[in-house]
């Protein structure tokens, strides 16, 4: 393993990821979450949405590996906060950029992160709390 | 009874519930948010870094979660309107890792109920504990209802 070190202002490695068509599909069966504004296509359209919109806890857990791959491993992620804004939709990427805000004589690293798709933040405000 | 200012059921805890922790449950999950690192998909290279089974990613709470925060939704006395509900935020603090056969126990109340700009914000936490006690993760749930057309 090597050295992983922190410094306030570095910019973790970026995680970009392009959900397929299915992707809410397998993650609905994967988390038990099958609300059909995920899943199906016309009743997303009949709520008023453009279409099946991808569920935010599966951008947040994009934002939650980031944290991890650049942290050496789930041990690492001690806690994540983050709000959800606008909708997030399949066939387009979706980046994760983080940054360290501060690091603790504890060691305990404080990032900023967020998820954006096609220019906007769809999960914002990102705060997580690595321990590597 | 109709809710009011007086009557919010704020603390109000529900009856915990048990979850147990299957192993290709966690590689099914793992696999649907993308997960490569092989502690989460393969039990044999778990074991080789010192783990009893394969490793939940840390998000595996909403999963564990799932069975104690879906009555919270359909709560009468809550009386949240599914179809306006929006999941605003959500947070985690994590403890110990979960891995498979681990058996979850999660404990869901109501932090806090506020009304403003036409919104409702309903707060719930989960509190998670494994089968020794140690708390896994607890979570705060952001919801927002949204209360005027």
């Amino acid at each position: 393993m090597t050295d992983r070190s922190f410094e306030p202002g570095q910019e973790l490695p970026e995680l970009k990821v392009t959900p397929d068509r299915y992707l809410t599909v397998r993650y609905a069966g994967a988390s038990g979450d099958f609300n059909p504004i995920h899943i199906d296509e016309d009743f997303a359209q009949q709520v008023g949405l453009p279409g099946r919109i991808l569920h935010g806890l599966w951008t947040m857990a994009q934002v939650a590996r980031a944290q991890t791959e650049a942290a050496g491993g789930p041990h690492a992620l001690k806690r994540l906060s983050v709000g959800f804004r606008g909708m997030g939709v399949m066939e387009q990427e979706v980046v994760v950029t983080s940054k360290v805000r501060s690091v603790d004589e504890d060691g305990t690293v404080h990032v900023d992160a967020e998820a954006v798709q096609s220019g906007t933040a769809i999960v914002r405000r990102g705060d997580a709390e690595l321990k590597p | 009874m109709t809710p009011d200012a007086d009557a919010k059921p704020i603390g109000k805890t529900y009856p915990p519930t048990l979850y147990a922790v299957g192993r290709e449950k966690v590689k099914e999950y793992a696999r649907a948010v993308g997960e490569t690192d092989p502690l989460h998909l393969d039990h044999e290279a778990a074991r080789a870094a010192g783990y009893a089974d394969v490793v939940a990613p840390p998000m595996f709470a909403v999963v564990y979660c799932s069975p104690a925060m879906g009555p919270v939704y359909f709560d009468p006395e809550l009386g949240i309107d599914f179809s306006r509900l929006v999941h605003g935020g959500q947070e985690f603090k994590w403890g110990p890792l979960v891995v498979a056969g681990d058996e979850i126990t999660t404990t869901v109340s109501v932090k806090s109920i506020e009304h403003r700009a036409g919104n409702g914000f309903f707060v719930f936490e989960s509190v998670s504990a494994n089968q020794h006690g140690h708390t896994v993760s607890v979570g705060t749930w952001t919801n927002i209802v949204r209360e005027t057309a």
